[in-house]
This record gives C-alpha cells, structure tokens and sequence, in this order.
C-alpha cells in the first residue's frame, strides 16, 4: 500500500532523477489500488480467456464463487420486487410507478438496461432464470470501463461500439474488453452504484435530487462522507450488505432509529445515521448540544444536515409535464429547447417532444413532511382523484407517533395520463424502436396506453387526460459538513423551513400567539392606564397651582 | 412621632432586587429573540443566554425564599384590607388633588396594602407561572414520550410568553409608580442604601433604639 504522500515523494524523486519519460509509458497500467484482498483477480486461470458475453464472465465468476448468483438472487436489485410487511403492496420496480418515464412495463429494453442481469426483456416474466444472467460486473468492476448498453436489457458494450453510442452515463461509449474487467474485479465503489443510481429517471439526478454524477468525485461541501479529500465512504459503507442484501430501503425507511449503534460488530441491518453516530449525537454536556438531541426525537438528522441538494453542478427535474409531449417542430419531427441553465452555464431541455414540459433546479432546500417510513404507491391496484392534485406516492407519517420524525423530500411535480373512466394513473409504452404503439415513434397515446396496459397486465378503458400528480422523494444523500447545518433561526421564525408542518410546537414560529396577544394587549392597557394617571396628575397639579 | 432614617432593605434585598432586575431584563430581551419579536442576535446565543440567566435567577430564587422564611420578611406581605380602600382611592382621586399618601410606612410593614398585594401576586402568581412553564419547557424532551404533549407544549409556551408580558406590565407600573413621590430618586435611593425616612412612634423608636441600633441613622 502506497500512501498519497509516499507516491508524491516517489513522484518528484523520479522527475528529479530525469526518470520521467520512462515512467509515463509505465503508468499505462492500472495503478495498483489499496485493498486488503488476498486475491489478486487478474493471476486467475478461469478469468484468462477473451470472454464473448457477459454470461461467459458470470460462469467463470460461479466457478469460485459458488454462491453469488443464488445470494444476488434474492436481492430486490434483482427481483425488482418487493412487498411490503405493513401494507402489503407490491412494490419494487416491476410495479411501482412514477411521475417520471411513469413505469418499467411496456419500456424494459430501455428501463431493464440498469438490472444487474443479462437480458429481462419482459416485465410479464421474472427476471432470466439462468445463474449466469447475474451481471456480476456492474457491481464489481473497477476498471471504469464496463457500461452496459441504454437500451440492451442489460447487455453491456462489445468490442465495436456503433457511432455515436453513448452510455446511460451520458457519455460517448467505450469498447468494453470484458477480460480486462473481469481481470480488474474488487469491491464495488462509487461509481459502480452510481452509474445506475445517479442516472436514475433518465439521466445525470433527474430523480433522486441528492443522487447525481457529483458523487463520482465529490467535495466536502457536496458530501461530508462521500468526499474525496475526505472520508471517501463507498455507498455500502452506510448501505451495508450480507450476503448481496443492502440494507436502506425507500419503501420501508427506519425513519427513526432508536438503537443507535451498538457494540462493535453489531448492527448491520440499517443505512441511519444513528447506526454510526448514535441515538445521541450532539454533544450532552453542552446546551446547545443537549437541545438538539432533544430535537432528534422528532427530527431527522437529514432535516439540519442536508440544507440543500442537487449540489455540485447537477441540476434535478423538478416537474414534468407529459401533457405538452408530442408537439413538433417546423419540420414536422420532434424538436428540444434548452431554457434552463446551471450556476455553471450548463443548458438543459425543457421542452422535449418526447416527454412534454420539464422544470429543473440546483442548490435546492428540500421540503419538509412528517414522515414513518412508509409509502404506498398510487399503482393501478389504487383509485385515484382526478379533481385534485394526485400523490404517486403516499408517505405517512404523523407527530404523534413515536416511529414519524420531520423528513427532507424532493418534491416532483408534473402532469401525466390517467384512466378517465377507472381513475387510475396509466402505464404508457414509450419506448420500442420500430413497434407499432409505442409513444415515442407513433406519437399516439391511446395506441400506447393500451399497449403499456397490457404489458403491466393492466386495464385501460379507452379514455385518458392527464392528472396533476406529486411525487415524494426523500432527501438522505448530500449530508452537509456538520458548520454548515441549517441555523436555527432557518426554522425558528414565522415563515420558516417548517411552517407547513402540523403539530408541533416550534418557538419563534409564530410570534404573536394567542398568549403573546393577550399579552401585549395586558402590557398597552398597562402602558395606556399609566399614560392616562400621568395625564390626570399633571392636570391637578396645574388645577391647584391657579387656585 | 418622629421621622428617622431606618434600614428597611437589607444587603440582601437589595442584591436580590438588582440581581433580578439585570437578570429579568436580559431575559426579556433574550426572551423576545426566542419569541421572535426581533432578530438582533443569533438564536442559539439567545438559547443559551436565556436559559443560564434562568438557572442563576432560579437559584437567586431559592436563596430569596430561603431568607423570606428565615429572616420573617414574608410577613410584610400577607394581603391585608386594612387600608387598602384609601390607598386605592388615593391612586384613583387623592394623588390629582395633591392629597398626601394615607399610608403611613412602618419599618415592619413597608409596603402599603396595594403594594403588597401587587407584589405578593407577583411572587405567587407570575413568577411561578413563568418558571413552571420554563422548567417544562426546557425538559420538554422528558415529557415529551405523554399523551397530547404536543398540544401542552403549545399551552406552555403561550403561558409562559403570557407571564414574561406580566412581568413586563408590573416592571411599567413599578416605574411609573415612582414618579408619584416627591422626587424620583427619593424611591429610588431607599433600594441602593437601604435606608428609607420612616415615621416612628415612639415606643418603636425606643425598641429600635434599644435592640436594632444600627438600623437607625441619626443625621
């Protein structure tokens, strides 16, 4: 293990010594990275083979790791499936929907490119049967040149990459040499987790808000974990796994975690703050320190620690408008405007013909909701009200419950289609190069409707209009160094953080109470009594003076 | 009967009244922070400042209940209606008229029935009320876990903001009150020296003279 230092050190001793030019072709390999491994993957017999498949690299993996595919298996990255122990609706991303690409079903070539498998190309079906469907290369490759194709179900890049390709990433395509990768395998980092989950909703934080390409590399400022001057964490540092099971769910959130983080050893079943920082994090013996573990109990630590998100350059969608979608340009073909620009004068679409109207924003301050950790989806198993705005995902959560603590969310917002006559939210095909229904191609939205209807095995009456709807998406991601936390005068006045939120007591919110009313009414009549005496006594006295 | 100058206000009265005017006037303003009425310092400094200034007032408190009972003061303040009507029909009528104060001050009565009164109401009604709500308040977090406590917490807090304008009205009247003597400073002097112009009959003045000497300042 060579420190930063100790390379620095070596660095200058070599370029002084005249070395340099020696060492640049060198440094064509892959430096050699800190790991306590014993196994060094790239001496291997069964990975020195010119892999054809992403399949073939699975088997070779399976023939030392036995159990790997059955352990992934039972991992909702895998099944996208999910029910949950209070409500007992299915979940996961086979059947959520959302206010974004709205749902997988219809969409999978597309959507099913950031499975950790090979080749679900039918939501209708579980995911590929066969244990080398496992990709175990999203997750374990550290070679940072493993991408898997936008829109292959899963397949990653080849050799030859067709031009113009480019990676859910955003970026040009790389030719992937699937020996060099398997070779290069180790824990997964950073970037392995977020080449799917920064990119979520279709590009860099377009769903999450605190997820975005800003954690490939980020600063202290961005994130006081992630940083990589800093503690540099791997998302399974908090999200910590057993046996290919992360722990941190966005279904069933331990909301408020009064276990805090035991012995050494324990806990390994929750991704909260207080698993490392305990349930008492402030410090006791002062009286600062002691209010605001006072205030844990019915705040999260995100609410203080996350004053904003969508930091670092990477803007986030913030309404979507599916109505507008479909009108085209001058030429007749779909067009794009780009009316909305980053901090650093980067541009975004806000009007695609694809997917209607877009909002986008950065640097945001989240908004603020009680909050228990459970959501239930407005899928096609839930009426809905098409007279108001309609929640695609409702989370609960109350003031007088000991499990609910006030949470930062990202609130989406947007407009997409509804089943006029069942009132229910729609699933549409949007995707399916050279298909007869799909959105994107035919611009028909009944045509797709009914298509999207009967891949998600749902019904669609014939008629549709689109439904305001709001999405809640919490904020976790992005923790703030711990100065530059929320002040307490962010929420302690009228018209703070929290002036939506119901229930609870927060002094300075509301400075003319009924108690501070009565009051200062008590304190002018008061003032006015004394006026008046002072009035009538200096009266007297010149009353008796002429006399 | 005679006047003479006579110690009314111990050492320890009078640091105890200046000690909780400073004290009861940072937390006002301190107070007011929190409440939100201004912004003229930082919120956790108000946090802090306030509640120090509440823990020394509490103990200034204990100390002063402690040398109530002790030393026999509280008697001067057991509401009597002896009195009282003249006091109040003076504040109402006699002070325009230029009538003379009917109470006469004694040294182991000192304050007049309605002064008594407004005081005792004080030390009884207000400043409980205050330190109740202030002490739950502070320890919200231990009640917290209690049935409806979020709609208490909201009783608490309006009470206590209710009683810190009390105190505010009383702090008024008292400082409008002294303007009615001859001189301003004639009520203000007796709190810094201790010794106020009392009217003695003569028998006092004998007792005074013979077990408290030093209470009497001859000129």
């Amino acid at each position: 293990m060579i420190s930063g230092k100790g390379l620095a050190i070596l660095g200058l001793t070599l370029a002084l010594s005249g070395s340099g030019a020696a060492l640049a072709q060198e440094t064509e390999a892959p430096p050699a990275k800190a790991s306590g491994a014993t196994v060094d993957h790239s001496k291997l017999e069964a990975l020195q083979k010119d892999f054809a498949s992403g399949p073939e690299v699975t088997a070779a993996c399976l023939s030392c790791h036995t159990e790997a595919a059955d352990q992934v298996k039972q991992s909702i990255h895998w099944t996208w499936d999910y029910t949950h122990p209070g409500t007992g609706q299915d979940l996961g991303k086979d059947n959520v929907i959302n206010s974004y690409c709205v749902a997988v079903a219809g969409n999978e070539a597309r959507c099913t490119s950031c499975h950790i498998g090979y080749g679900w190309t039918d939501m209708n079906e579980p995911p590929p049967q066969d244990a080398n469907a496992v990709d175990c290369l999203v997750c374990h490759d550290t070679s940072d040149t493993y991408a898997k194709i936008p829109a292959g179900a899963g397949k990653p890049f080849g050799k030859e990459i067709k031009e113009g390709a480019m990676t859910n990433m955003g970026k040009p395509a790389q030719p992937v040499d699937l020996m060099k990768v398997a070779q290069s395998v180790g824990l997964p980092d950073r970037d392995n987790c977020g080449n799917c989950h920064f990119y979520g909703g279709g590009g860099d934080n377009v769903k999450h808000g605190d997820l975005s390409s800003a954690l490939h590399h980020p600063t202290e400022a961005i994130d006081v974990h992630m940083a990589e001057e800093g503690l540099n964490f791997e998302c399974q540092t908090c999200h910590v796994s057993e046996q290919h099971i992360w722990h941190g769910s966005r279904y069933n959130v331990t909301a408020k975690d009064t276990e805090g983080s035991g012995l050494p050893g324990q806990r390994r079943d929750v991704a909260t703050c207080e698993s490392c920082h305990g349930t008492e994090p402030h410090d006791a013996f002062s009286l600062i320190g002691f209010k605001l573990n006072s205030h844990r109990d019915k705040i999260a630590c995100q609410t203080c620690h996350i004053p904003e998100y969508a930091k670092g350059g990477a803007p986030t969608k913030l309404m979507w408008d599916w109505s507008t979608a479909g009108k085209m340009g001058d030429d007749g073909k779909p067009t794009k405007a780009k009316g909305y620009e980053t901090r650093d004068g980067k541009k975004f679409v806000t009007y695609d013909s694809m997917k209607g109207d877009f909002e986008w924003g950065e640097y945001l301050k989240p908004d603020y909701f009680w909050f228990d950790g459970q959501v239930e989806y407005a899928n096609a198993d839930h009426e809905i009200d098409p007279s108001g705005v309609v929640e695609v995902n409702m989370i609960s959560g109350r003031q007088d419950d000991d499990k609910s603590r006030i949470w930062p969310f990202k609130v989406m917002r947007g407009k997409q289609p509804y089943d006029t006559e069942r009132n229910r939210l729609l699933y549409p095909h949007l995707f399916g190069p050279g298909s007869d229904t799909a959105y994107w191609g035919k611009w028909d939205w009944n045509k797709s409707l009914e298509a999207g209807a009967e891949a998600s095995g749902t019904e669609y009456s014939g008629s549709f209009d689109f439904v305001s709807t709001e999405m809640y998406w919490p904020v976790t991601h992005m923790v703030a160094p711990a100065e530059d936390h929320v002040a307490c005068e962010e929420c302690h006045k009228e018209g703070g953080r929290l002036a939506n939120i119901a229930g609870i007591h927060i002094p300075g919110a509301n400075p003319m109470g009924p108690g501070g009313k009565l009051g200062a009414l008590i304190l002018i009549l008061t003032a006015l009594g004394v006026v008046i005496h002072a009035i009538a006594r200096f009266f007297g006295r010149k009353n008796m003076k002429e006399q | 009967m005679a006047e003479r100058t006579i110690m009314i206000y111990p050492p320890f009265e009078r640091f105890w009244h200046w000690g909780q005017v400073i004290l009861v006037l940072v937390m006002t303003f301190t107070g007011f922070r929190l409440y939100g009425i201004h912004e003229w310092i930082p919120y956790s400094q108000a946090v802090v400042v306030h509640t120090y200034s509440a823990l020394l007032l509490m103990l200034l408190w204990i100390f002063a209940i402690f040398w109530h009972f002790t030393t026999g003061t509280w008697k001067h303040y057991v509401p009597t209606t002896n009195g009282l009507w003249q006091v109040m029909r003076f504040y109402s009528l006699g002070i325009f008229k230029g009538e003379k104060h009917p109470y006469r001050k004694a040294y182991w009565r000192k304050h007049n029935p309605l002064q008594a009164m407004a005081y005792l109401s004080l030390k009884l009604l207000i400043f409980p009320t205050i330190w109740i709500t202030g002490i739950a308040y502070l320890t919200y977090r231990l009640w917290e876990p209690a049935p409806n406590s979020g709609f208490w917490i909201e009783i608490v807090g309006n009470l206590h903001v209710l009683a810190a304008f009390g105190i505010l009205s009383f702090i008024v009247m008292h400082l409008y009150l002294m303007t009615t003597g001859h001189s301003v400073w004639k009520h203000i002097r007796p709190m810094f020296s201790g010794y106020d112009d009392i009217v003695l009959t003569e028998t006092e003045e004998a007792y005074l003279r013979e077990d408290e000497p030093r209470r009497i300042r001859d000129a």
